[in-house]
């Protein structure tokens, strides 16, 4: 288990690497070989009004003018060694793993990120357990009761959520329960758990369950259909005439083999959302890590581009082998090697 | 994207009714009352006044801010030479002296100006403000290496001699730029490097906001501004959220023109645009600081509810919605053909793509009323035939040598809808008269830099018509006009915003104005300037812009000011200071 643990993240680090490359790439490279030159980069971080000369200039202070590889080998070198950027009157050194300066705000990235992550990672952790536990029990009850009132009222409320987009739910939810009935706070309200647990929930209770209203929907049909077909299998008969009580037979027996393809999914979507759940938090007002990445693709800025697309990237494959571990604990059948 | 505003917006409606979390009701609340006149006086002190702000500021440090509201708000915290009167209507374009004591002093060729700094003044910690802290303020804003945001308006007029920063100063109290004097601790004097009538517009930029040398964190110091002015920061999370507080070594006495009403100033960065419409109508939120009007489905919402609109009001604006005529490219370069696209353009399909009237006012030329001695003319039927004058068109193209017309691209932002509106109402007018047009969108963020504001890309790929817009730094001809129409601020590196005027005796017109030191005289020389670009037909001007703002019944002092146009932010109350 640990030789493959170690593999994989071997594996991951040489994944960011790819990724990282990919992204400079897409910001530099592509502008190059479509004809820009180093001044017509540098002037997107120039004041409206800037001339030739600070332009030029502008082009040397951000190293437009040095070949891609340099660049790239600068960034990398900053992300093992740190680096030192001038604010003015005195040099600041960036600790590694230094992502850079932002061109825009002239922050380091790194604290940037750090200091959004707990905002996508609440958001994050709160919707997945809302969506999983609501979602599989749905799922389960639906296909214990396939044909009932509940399974067809179910089911059309997780069509309406995965169909109803959540920049419509979310403004929906605010102004009917914050602004008109004033029952939970409004949007941009986030409070750091550290500070108020209390306000932390409240603020985050309505983007929670917009989230999972979303991704439930999802998860309660994936969960009915694999019960369904679970439950036909020779063994939960076998169960059955064993004279198991059915509470067993439905979540030891029909739920743990349903189970796999949730995890595949729960991962892959907890992943990616603690890379930023870009339109919960920019109709939540939330500052997390998707909003932040929004402003900076809108900015072109760089090094808050690289920095994001690099931690939403580890996330994604952390949460696989995750995955791939609670595979072998769910499923006696598998084993890691 | 703007079909699901709009269902979300009669959704909304019709939940209608009382809401909660409000602040009690402004009396006497009609539309527009907060246009021309202040909307519920008040002096009631107290109380949390709520901003929110959909981007993210440019910098709050006073060297490193090109945003109109970002201008407005430093007012708060930050006490330029002179600033704009905080009046109603046109009275809050005239500027008022400030942190001086007086408006500036020209020399008889104005190119030295000298201003004498009140007494009394105090930085947040206790320290006296000096002419010094002005002059490194000045110094520290020409550094554009590290504030590439704010104006060069400095760097451009001053007699620099080679300064580039206090940074590089060699000298050892930073104060080696020449152009700056500072003969003693209450004045301070500015040489230029050619004159200029109207510096006092200058000295109202908020890089003349005072800067302790001691406290200057260089890109830094933007997450804590030295306070000069009522409010200092509390705190400050940057593109998040900060907040301000009284600074208690304000001193009322020194200081004729602000009110300070409110105990605490939050502001929410980074906020939903639709989030904060719907804040502002629920009494949850006090101002939407961008102070560019509420978002599209909103505006259709308040205009059709009785109880929405009383609150709401038509703000008119320096900006101009326009399009440019290249004279770069043929059959443009012929006069009559540039003629013919004026006449043939429909102006009630222009007005409509920004939203109709209450989108703005169908413009006739480029300077808006609301710039001090702006006159209207109309050389092209605008007013009288808005949906085109295609006879007038024709005889142009017969002039012209093109009687069946011709071919030419039209460029605007492709993120933009109103100007992809513009640029199709644009295609279908002309079209009637025989000049075919290609639309070419491009990115908005690129625009000016490499596409439509680079002379040769222009020129190159045929840009014959291109959207744009435009709104003045500041309420007067030289604010509106220097930037689009003086041929020599083109460069062939991009960047531009003037895309299409180049006329020599534009530019003598330009020079004789900054030499005209009598405040008629020069308005009347903008204004010939501006009839001699419509005459030439090198823009087409389309709407001069209206914004729809939201005034919740939670403020008090409420106005729309001419200097900025939106609400001013240095006089607004709350209504229910408990909360």
């Amino acid at each position: 288990m640990t030789a493959y643990i170690i593999r994989r993240l071997i594996a991951a680090v040489l994944l960011l690497l790819v990724v990282s490359v990919a992204t400079f790439a897409i910001f530099f490279l592509v502008p190059r070989l479509a004809g820009a030159s180093a001044e017509d980069l540098a002037s997107r971080y120039t004041g409206k009004t800037a001339n030739a000369e600070q332009v030029r200039v502008m082009a040397e202070k951000l190293g437009f003018t040095d070949p891609l590889p340099v660049q790239y080998g600068r960034f990398a070198k900053g992300l093992v060694l740190g680096a030192d950027y001038s604010t003015g009157p005195t040099t600041e050194h960036c600790p590694a793993p230094c992502f850079g300066y932002s061109f825009i705000t002239q922050n380091p990235v790194w604290p940037d990120l750090l200091d959004r992550m707990p905002v996508t990672l609440s958001l994050a952790a709160g919707a997945g357990v809302l969506w999983l536990v609501g979602g599989v029990a749905t799922g389960v009850l639906s296909a214990v009761r396939k044909g009932s009132v509940f399974d067809r009222a179910a089911m059309g409320v997780a069509l309406a959520g995965v169909s109803l987009p959540i920049f419509f739910t979310g403004l929906l939810a605010l102004s009917l329960f914050s602004y008109k009935l004033g029952w939970t706070e409004p949007g941009g309200s986030y409070t750091p758990l550290t500070e108020s647990p209390l306000a932390w929930a409240r603020a985050l209770l309505l983007p929670w369950v917009t989230l999972a209203l979303l991704y439930a929907a999802g998860y309660a049909r994936l969960t009915r259909a694999g019960m369904l077909e679970t439950m036909n299998e020779d063994y939960i008969r076998t169960a059955r005439a064993k004279g198991l009580p059915e509470r067993t037979v439905v979540l030891k027996h029909g739920l743990r083999a349903a189970l796999t393809p949730i995890i595949t999914i729960f991962g892959l979507d907890v992943g990616l959302l603690i890379g930023g759940a870009v339109l919960t938090e920019s109709t939540f007002s939330l500052p997390g890590l998707g909003k932040y990445a929004i402003d900076a693709i809108t900015n072109n800025d760089l090094p808050k581009v690289l920095g994001v697309t690099l931690v939403a990237a580890f996330f994604v494959v952390i949460a696989n082998l995750v995955v791939d571990i609670l595979y072998a604990v769910v499923d006696p059948r598998v084993r890691l090697s | 994207m703007i079909a699901t505003d709009a269902t979300l917006a009669l959704v909304l409606g019709a939940c209608g009714g009382t809401t909660t979390g409000g602040r009690g009701t402004g009396t006497g609340a009609t539309y527009n009352a907060g246009v021309g006149q202040v909307y519920n006086p008040s002096t009631t002190k107290g109380g949390t006044l709520r901003f929110a702000n959909a981007g993210d500021w440019d910098s709050l440090d006073p060297a490193d801010t090109y945003y109109a509201y970002s201008w407005n708000f430093i007012r708060l915290y930050g006490r330029q030479l002179v600033m704009f009167a905080p009046e109603p209507g046109a009275a809050g374009a005239k500027l008022v002296p400030d942190l001086a004591e007086t408006l500036g002093v020209p020399s008889n060729d104005s190119k030295t100006w000298t201003y004498k700094i009140r007494k009394g003044m105090r930085f947040e910690d206790g320290s006296t403000v000096t002419s010094k802290d002005v002059k490194y303020a000045v110094e520290r804003s020409l550094d554009k290496q590290t504030f590439p945001n704010g104006p060069t308006y400095f760097n451009d007029f001053l007699d620099l001699r080679g300064y580039t920063s206090p940074y590089q100063d060699p000298t050892p109290d930073k104060l080696g730029l020449k152009a700056i004097e500072t003969p003693d601790d209450s004045t301070i004097v500015f040489h230029l490097a050619k004159p200029f009538s109207g510096f006092d517009y200058f000295a109202q930029l908020p890089a003349t906001i005072p800067v302790p040398r001691a406290k200057d964190t260089g890109t830094k110091y933007k997450q804590h501004v030295v306070s000069t002015g009522p409010y200092k920061f509390e705190s400050n999370e940057l593109g998040k959220k900060f907040t301000l507080v009284r600074n208690d070594q304000w001193n009322p006495a020194t200081d004729p023109i602000r009110t300070a009403l409110p105990d605490r100033i939050e502001v929410t960065i980074g906020a939903n645009a639709d989030d904060i419409d719907n804040r502002l109508i629920s009494g949850n939120l006090d101002v939407d600081v961008a102070g560019t009007g509420v978002q599209p489905a909103t505006q259709g919402r308040i205009l059709s509810d009785p109880n929405l609109k009383k609150n709401a009001d038509a703000a008119a604006t320096t900006r101009l919605w326009y399009t440019s005529i290249n004279p770069d490219v043929a059959p443009l370069d012929n006069i009559h053909c540039r003629k013919a696209v004026e006449y043939a353009a429909d102006h009630t399909a222009y007005q409509r793509a920004y939203g109709g009237p209450a989108g703005g006012d169908i413009a006739t030329n480029l300077l808006p009323p609301l710039i001090p001695g702006a006159k209207q003319v109309d050389l092209y039927n605008f007013g009288s035939k808005p949906g085109g004058d295609a006879d007038s068109a024709r005889q142009e193209l017969q002039q012209c040598g093109q009687p069946s017309g011709f071919a030419t691209n039209m460029s605007y932002r492709a993120e933009r809808p109103k100007e992809k509106a513009t640029a199709e109402a644009m295609q279908q007018a002309l079209a009637k008269v025989g000049i075919r047009l290609t639309l070419k969108p491009f990115p908005q963020g690129d625009y000016f830099k490499l596409y439509a504001g680079k002379p040769d890309f222009a020129k190159n790929n045929k840009l014959g018509l291109m959207t744009t817009g435009w709104s003045a730094d500041w309420p007067d001809g030289f604010g509106f006009l220097q930037q689009i129409v003086d041929s020599r601020v083109i460069r062939a590196s991009g960047g531009n915003t003037n895309l299409s005027v180049k006329i020599p005796e534009v530019d003598h017109l330009i020079d004789q104005a900054l030499l005209t030191t009598d405040t008629n005289a020069r308005e009347q020389i903008w204004a010939q300037i501006d009839k001699r670009v419509m005459e030439e037909a090198v823009a087409l001007p389309g709407v001069w812009a209206k914004t729809l703002l939201y005034r919740p019944p939670t403020l008090t002092n409420v106005f729309v000011t001419n200097g900025f146009g939106m609400y001013d932010y240095l006089t607004l109350g709350v209504q229910n200071v408990q909360k």
